[in-house]
């Protein structure tokens, strides 16, 4: 493989030597190094007045906090395994969030690797703060361990970079949905590495109106579920596309005029409909109105928020959607009616009022094929080091047996 | 137009289906302004026709963006006819009563298959009623064949020529061409009409001024007009006047709609454009959400005397940019 990356910009290192990058040694999971760089990436964000701006970049620079990097590293070490970084990481960053590629590199840096950092094409500022916090940590020789095993990179899509970063690297991750890994894809890796890809999901919600009837605090929830969809413009694989009601038909229908009611008010102030997204709305549930039996509208007052109730519920209810806050609605029997939908698509599953103990068994008996996540509304987009069923750490690490 | 909803609603079930879902009582007279609209890219994701089968005689497609399926519109002999009626009496007050020498700045290939038709050829065919004789100003590779209009021009000089074609193609394979090779031609009795969206044009930088003296430059034409129309609403198009406006035609209406509610937008406030059409009989295209963004700018009081709402085109509804990891914008992974 020819080495031209001539049109590859470097956001970190500004000076490479690729030979000597090529032959750097991987290192052990959750090493002191990498705990250290995290730690002081984390001092180093927040001392940014840039990155106060960002909710995102704050979010980030809490996740890579020295105790929160712990609560991680105790549950992977307690077994005398050695394991290892596989070796060269190629992450391939989705192009529309912003800090995604950060997250994707704590993974690799944890996980004991060196690390090539494709970040997104469009230029995101939040993208520039975490790399030139990056930049003045490695001129601390402290950090020299892990900054000489960083590399962070830009280049449009018809560079011929990702065939050269893909024939060198251990594992290739790749974010960004479907058609973008059948891309990615062409360009071969060597014989023993291997894809960790994230295509696309397909995500749901279960309120159980039972409980909800009896919340005092409506607009937290109704807050929370914003978060998990309009704060991505429900585009996010995990963003809850379904909403399925459980309990009595009475607090079904009290809980949903609540949680819509609720919903909406925090839409009316914080959200801004795209004209597009009105239209691509409209386009979906007539649709959905043809394909379906029995899919109606309710009433709601604007564009921003389309409520659409289900009599029944499709199997191929996934093929349903549209982003933007379009929620397809179905009060169902009991979570054992799901088991007709979940397919391998579904990715997590956002949950209110429902007990631990019964989601164990849902998982069990029910959701056999898909599901990979199941966390309390308000929750679907926050990064945990395992991510659509991967557990990263083991996944970018090689077991080193002795008998 | 509330019976012509009635009308699909009890013939096309799949438009039954969507009245259905959003509460449409049949029997109710609806006013222009509360009519059920569908969104053109419907005709992109199903077939949608309100007559038997066997009385369809044509089928038209609009050409998809990459990898997307275009519209399919189905037409009988009755609204086949109706579009021809209404396009030839819009066109009429541009181009006069009579029949003239026409030269399409286009490459006769765009007609090779009549019973698929794409937007380029359904607005060549449907315009070239209005030619006595007709000429291809491209040959099938797109070159510009100026023997043949020259000569063209010249045997026809003492009559008003009229000239068709897309708003690109003309810019691209006219304009450019005739500019490279430092030919000037007398067209200053002429008249041009042209369509097609000024997306590509945009991208150039062109303005529709700019557009205008161009031409003037290259062939001393003095008479062009842009006009906005749809396959999925082939006929009823609207012209653009002497004072650079589009109008409404008779068989038609404009409503500007907000993105917010789909409420009515105010003269000079930009929003979606809604058409309806008195001509859509055997399919359900009377009353449609185009993707297209505009500004009505007064209606009975355009300078030009023509009556009727008269607006503006600013162009395609953004593709916002949406967050989110899944695959809008894969096309620049």
């Amino acid at each position: 493989m020819q080495k031209d990356i001539s049109d590859v910009e470097f956001l970190f290192p500004i000076q490479l030597d690729i030979d000597n990058f090529l032959n750097l040694t991987p290192f052990e999971p959750f090493s002191e190094n990498a705990i250290e760089f995290l730690n002081d990436l984390s001092v180093e964000l927040n001392k940014d007045v840039d990155s106060r701006k960002y909710g995102e970049i704050a979010a980030f620079a809490f996740f890579c906090r020295k105790a929160n990097i712990f609560s991680f590293k105790k549950k992977y070490l307690n077994n005398q395994t050695i394991r290892l970084g596989r070796g060269i990481v190629f992450h391939i960053a989705p192009s529309n969030v912003a800090v995604n590629f950060a997250y994707s590199l704590i993974c690799g840096l944890l996980s004991g690797n060196l690390n090539i950092v494709r970040v997104p094409s469009k230029e995101f500022e939040q993208v520039s703060v975490i790399c030139s916090a990056i930049y003045r940590l490695s001129l601390n020789k402290k950090h020299k361990f892990i900054s000489e095993r960083l590399l962070l990179v830009r280049y449009d899509r018809q560079s011929s970079a990702t065939a050269f970063f893909s024939s060198v690297c251990d594992v290739r991750i790749i974010w960004g949905g479907d058609s973008t890994i059948e891309q990615i894809r062409k360009s071969i890796i060597p014989p023993r590495s291997f894809d960790v890809t994230f295509a696309d999901r397909y995500s749901l919600c279960v309120i159980n109106a039972d409980v909800f009837i009896n919340e005092t605090s409506p607009e937290k929830i109704a807050l929370a579920f914003y978060n998990d969809t309009y704060l991505f413009d429900q585009n996010a694989c995990s963003s809850p596309h379904l909403v399925i009601w459980l309990g009595s038909d009475i607090n079904v229908e009290k809980s949903q005029e609540i949680f819509w009611t609720n919903l909406y008010d925090v839409v009316k102030v914080k959200y801004n409909i795209q004209p597009v997204t009105a239209v691509d709305k409209l386009t979906s549930f007539f649709n959905q109105a043809v394909k379906l039996e029995k899919a109606s509208k309710v009433d709601m007052p604007d564009n921003s928020l389309w409520r659409v109730q289900l009599k029944h519920l499709p199997q191929n209810i996934d093929d349903y959607r549209c982003s933007g806050g379009y929620f397809s609605e179905y009060h169902a029997e009991s979570l054992t009616e799901l088991s007709k939908i979940i397919n391998r698509k579904y990715q997590t599953l956002a949950y209110y009022g429902i007990e631990k103990s019964e989601l164990i068994l849902f998982v069990k008996e029910v959701a056999l094929t898909g599901i990979d996540r199941i966390v309390p509304i308000g929750r679907t987009s926050d990064f945990s080091l395992t991510w659509d069923g991967f557990d990263l750490i083991s996944t970018l690490s090689r077991i080193c047996e002795i008998l | 137009m509330s019976s012509l909803s009635e009308h699909h609603y009890k013939n096309c079930p799949e438009y039954k289906k969507m009245m259905d879902a959003i509460g449409y009582t049949p029997a109710k007279k609806y006013d222009c302004t509360e009519l059920p609209f569908l969104p053109v890219r419907l005709f992109k994701m199903m077939d949608l026709y309100s007559v038997e089968k066997g009385e369809i005689v044509k089928t038209m497609t609009s050409s998809g963006t990459t990898g997307q399926l275009g519209s399919r519109i189905f037409l009988d002999r009755e609204t086949s006819s109706n579009q021809t009626k209404a396009l030839t009496k819009i066109v009429s007050s541009f181009i006069g009563k009579q029949r003239v020498p026409m030269i399409i700045i286009d490459s006769p290939e765009v007609l090779k298959n009549r019973n698929l038709l794409s937007a380029r050829g359904v607005g060549i065919l449907g315009f070239s009623i209005f030619g006595s004789k007709r000429i291809f100003a491209l040959n099938e590779l797109m070159e510009l064949n100026i023997d043949l209009i020259e000569d063209f021009i010249d045997k026809n000089k003492n009559e008003r020529i009229f000239l068709f074609g897309f708003t690109f193609m003309i810019w691209q394979h006219f304009y450019k061409e005739l500019v490279k090779k430092g030919i000037k031609l007398d067209l200053s009795n002429s008249v041009l009409i042209h369509g097609g969206g000024w997306k590509k044009l945009a991208n150039e930088s062109v303005s529709p001024e700019e557009f205008k003296n161009k031409l003037n430059e290259v062939c001393g034409i003095t008479s062009v007009h842009d006009y906005y129309g749809m396959v999925e609403q082939t006929g009823s198009i609207y012209m653009e006047c002497e004072c650079g406006h589009l109008h409404t035609p008779v068989f038609s209406d404009v409503i500007i709609r907000r993105a917010k509610d789909f409420s009515i937008a105010d003269i000079g406030e930009k929003g979606i454009i809604q058409v309806l059409s008195v001509l859509p009989h055997s399919y359900p295209g009377h009353s449609l959400l185009t993707e297209d963004e505009g500004t009505l700018l007064g209606e009975d009081n355009c300078p030009c005397g023509r009556i009727g709402k008269y607006f503006e085109i600013i162009g395609r509804l953004k593709n916002a940019e949406i967050r989110g990891c899944s695959d809008v914008y894969a096309e620049r992974y």
